[in-house]
């Protein structure tokens, strides 16, 4: 059996959704400001927060979500099947899609895009994101000029023959990394094509000035009837934040790309004056602590559990002033697979004493935290250490720049570790990735993001098996056993998870749009294609 | 004049020379993989194997830096390792952002510095000279984020007199170069006094005073002429002194320079951006000092014969 999805329909249902409500009209700008200059809109380079979302506005791939959540509707693609035995993917393809150069987009151009990420030549980061797709290790190690499993039959269908089924391999096709991409652009600008985009997405990019600004315009082409709303976005960037949030209160800024300035914020969220601009909305975030599971005394699980006893979470909330919610598992709580009913461990240093006297540590031991040098996260891990000490632990914080750090823990020299300014963003809305690269048995190799070292060769069969679910009945048996399988390591405690971080947006009063467009989960700060300006005649 | 110049050009470019092997050798003790950033959380040890061949970086470090040089001679300084732009035309393309802001920023020092130390000069230890030199002091002390923050907040949020930082007309330029030339104007009053202080001492001067030359003139025209020799030397290591509050600055004021160029690089282990910047600011200081000892020795022939 082959199941065909309806799909357009979800995406006109989901636009006719917006226009309906406050008649929203086409045009108007708006300012966006960043503190950093972007780095590239290439988007098989680009990987860091700022420029994810913009490339999105930019760029197209065959799948994408609906706006404001984390579900999945084709995009490029007009419809797909999956086959039974899920290895293979047929796409078929919108038509007459248009890049911004103004050449309508053909199937071959899915697979040179996809190849192009995975091409050696390319230094993709997300290229270990396609290795279900039949043909990557030839291609990935430079023995082979393209992907043998993707195969364009005719004009607009695209096939993608898996090496083994893969559950996860939609969100795959909707992540940056597989966007589309002109081929004569990218031969034309070679390694410069990151600061000249072209794409079929809704904003084409008409300037950049380096350092001062990037500007975005309506894409007129585009191929979703009435998006975006905006006709031009410009992006400010070289702006301190506390200055663009006195250029906000001037009526000179419209967004807030980095959020509310720390030291403003309290007074900020208090101000009345500030009601209906300040939107709150979750991140696919969780803060954590990694324990060395491979180090004594944290390769006893006895250690491990009592220290997720020791940590008084509320603490650490209000050192950030409330912008994060407390966590008790790996998961974020907007990400499917959530356990709302798992309790966690509780605070209870009695209990944590008596863990660590069963283990053999009566008098707790001396062991180091590290942890990244910028604010807040010193001041954390001061709070941990604290409470470690209340329980007998002596823990020596070093606190190290970034890079160092995260080699510590990648090299697993570092016993205890918090995340706090390198934590694990999902690259897609899927439980899947927060598992295998951060607590997976593939993580935890040198430089490996796996940061406990945590290797439980039963659970990698238990995901593999989740992942290997591929057909659409099974989704929710495969998101039951995501929860079971998070479940049992939150019983192996490699981790502390201490919080999750909750996004403040600040916005215009003149720019309008549903809460969660400012909130999305995928999109960060705003979603370019679904905000609009209230004073458009 | 020839053979002085022609000696210090030659010293300059083994000082150049001297700062690319120190830098280089720097950046390559720091416990970081740019290979492995580059390929980011995702990427299995052979793609960072695969970059780090790419890059060249699994080669020696006296080999790597021999090919550094090589193409430097050529006037390549690489390609950025996260943007891939060539690092030649990043910096060309912010250099005259920060040269506005150096050149504005030395005419507000000189304009605060100079006078103030003349007028405490002539007041030596009075109440007077004391205040100058306590604010001197303030100035030179203060961080330079908190004089740029303060300023924006009074002249252009509150007072509306200038623009919200940002870059391209006169007016965006004033508020950051003064921030810049307040904290460094404290150096100029502080040079300009003791050496103020020195020349009034002279016989010329009070032979000057004895044939009945007004005070002024004494002070502005013969005690100037000589007391000016070391801040003109001072200009020339002021690019020198810059180049830390360029990036704060930078910061602030949304200035597009290559101090915001070389912050994002510093954080994103952004090596050959780190590498040009740093070869820029070197260039920069040397040619200051040359500029400064060349103006010295037009204004004193002692040092041009010395």
């Amino acid at each position: 059996m082959v199941r065909l999805f309806a799909t357009t329909v979800i995406a006109a249902v989901a636009l006719a959704g917006v226009t309906a409500q406050a008649g929203p009209k086409q045009g108007g700008a708006m300012v966006v400001t960043y503190k950093d200059d972007i780095s590239t809109f290439d988007p098989a380079i680009g990987y860091d927060w700022q420029n994810w979302s913009m490339i999105k506005s930019l760029f197209d791939g065959l799948m994408d979500y609906k706006p404001g959540t984390t579900e999945l509707i084709p995009d490029l693609a007009e419809s797909y099947t999956i086959s039974d035995d899920g290895l293979t993917y047929t796409f078929k393809l919108r038509q007459g899609v248009k890049f911004h150069n103004g050449r309508t987009l053909t199937p071959t151009d899915i697979k040179y895009s996809i190849e192009r990420s995975v091409d050696p030549k390319t230094q993709s980061p997300g290229q270990g994101f396609f290795w279900q797709i039949a043909g990557f290790d030839e291609m990935a190690s430079g023995k082979a000029t393209e992907l043998s499993g993707i195969t364009t039959p005719d004009d607009h269908t695209v096939v993608i023959q898996l090496s083994q089924p893969d559950a996860t391999f939609l969100q795959i096709v909707a992540i940056n990394f597989a966007f589309a991409v002109p081929r004569e652009e990218v031969e034309k600008y070679g390694l410069d094509f990151g600061r000249n985009p072209v794409g079929t997405g809704a904003y084409r990019m008409t300037e950049w000035s380096l350092g001062q600004r990037v500007v975005f315009e309506r894409n007129t082409d585009y191929f979703r009837e009435g998006a975006p709303f905006l006709d031009k976005i410009t992006f400010e960037v070289g702006q301190d934040p506390s200055v663009a949030l006195l250029r906000l209160k001037r009526g000179e800024v419209d967004v807030l790309g980095d959020g509310i300035p720390p030291a403003n914020f309290l007074q900020e969220v208090a101000d009345p004056a500030n009601k209906g601009m300040i939107v709150e909305g979750g991140l696919l975030h969780t803060g954590y602590i990694t324990l060395n599971t491979t180090k004594a005394p944290f390769d006893n699980k006895l250690v491990r559990q009592a220290v997720n006893m020791a940590i008084n979470k509320e603490r650490i909330i209000r050192i950030v002033n409330g912008r994060a919610s407390i966590a008790n598992q790996p998961l974020p709580p907007a990400m499917p697979g959530y356990d709302t009913s798992y309790k966690g461990y509780a605070f209870d240093p009695g209990k944590a004493k008596q863990l660590l006297a069963e283990a053999g540590y009566p008098d707790g031991f001396a062991t180091e935290l590290y942890a990244m040098n910028t604010d807040p996260n010193p001041r954390i891990a001061q709070a941990f250490q604290q409470d470690l000490a209340a329980v007998g632990i002596k823990a020596e914080i070093k606190s190290l720049a970034q890079a160092t750090v995260i080699d510590a823990g990648g090299e697993g020299t570092a016993p205890m570790l918090w995340s706090g300014g390198m934590a694990w963003i999902a690259d897609y809305p899927d439980p899947s990735n927060f598992y295998g690269p951060i607590l997976g048995c593939g993580g935890a190799v040198p430089g490996g993001w796996n940061w406990a070292k945590y290797c439980n060769k039963e659970i990698d069969a238990l995901a593999a098996k989740a992942d290997g679910m591929a057909a659409a009945d099974q989704a929710e048996a495969r998101i039951d056993s995501w929860r079971q399988i998070y479940n049992k390591i939150m019983d192996d405690a490699p981790w502390v998870p201490v919080m999750n971080e909750v996004r403040f947006a600040m916005h215009s009063a003149r720019i309008g749009g549903k809460d969660i467009f400012f909130a999305d989960p995928i999109h960060i700060p705003v979603h370019y294609e679904y905000v609009y300006a209230k004073d458009v005649e | 004049m020839f053979r002085f110049l022609a000696g210090r050009l030659f010293q300059s470019a083994f000082i150049l020379l001297g700062v690319t092997i120190i830098t280089f050798g720097l950046l390559y003790l720091i416990p970081v993989d740019p290979a492995r950033m580059i390929a980011g959380r995702s990427a299995t040890p052979q793609t960072v194997e695969s970059i780090r061949h790419q890059l060249g970086l699994d080669r020696s470090i006296p080999v790597q830096y021999a090919r550094y040089l090589g193409n430097l001679m050529q006037g390549d300084m690489g390609r950025s390792y996260v943007q891939k732009a060539r690092v030649s035309e990043l910096i060309a393309s912010r250099l005259p952002a920060t040269l506005q802001l150096m050149a504005a920023a030395i005419f507000f020092e000189l304009l605060i510095g100079l006078p103030a130390g003349i007028f405490a000069a002539t007041r030596r230890n009075r109440p007077s000279d004391k205040a100058v030199m306590v604010f001197s002091f303030v100035g030179v002390s203060a961080p330079q984020f908190v004089v740029g923050l303060l300023l924006i907040y009074v002249f252009a949020y509150q007072l509306e007199l200038f623009p919200l930082g940002g870059y391209g007309t006169i007016w965006h330029v004033v508020l950051p170069a003064l921030t810049l030339g307040v904290t460094i104007a404290g150096w100029y009053s502080r040079m300009s006094r003791s050496s103020m202080v020195d020349v009034l001492r002279q016989d010329y001067i009070r032979t000057a005073r004895a044939k009945g030359v007004t005070e002024s003139r004494v002070v502005l025209v013969h005690g100037l002429r000589n007391a000016i020799l070391p801040i003109v030397a001072m200009i020339g290591i002021d690019i020198g002194l810059y180049a830390q509050g360029i990036v704060v600055v930078e910061a602030v004021f949304g200035w597009p320079g290559i101090g915001q160029l070389a912050w994002l690089a510093i954080q994103r282990i952004d090596i050959p951006i780190i590498m040009g910047v740093t070869l820029v600011a070197a260039v920069g200081i040397v040619i200051g000092n040359l500029l400064a000892d060349i103006a010295t020795s037009l204004i004193d022939p002692r040092v041009r014969h010395g």
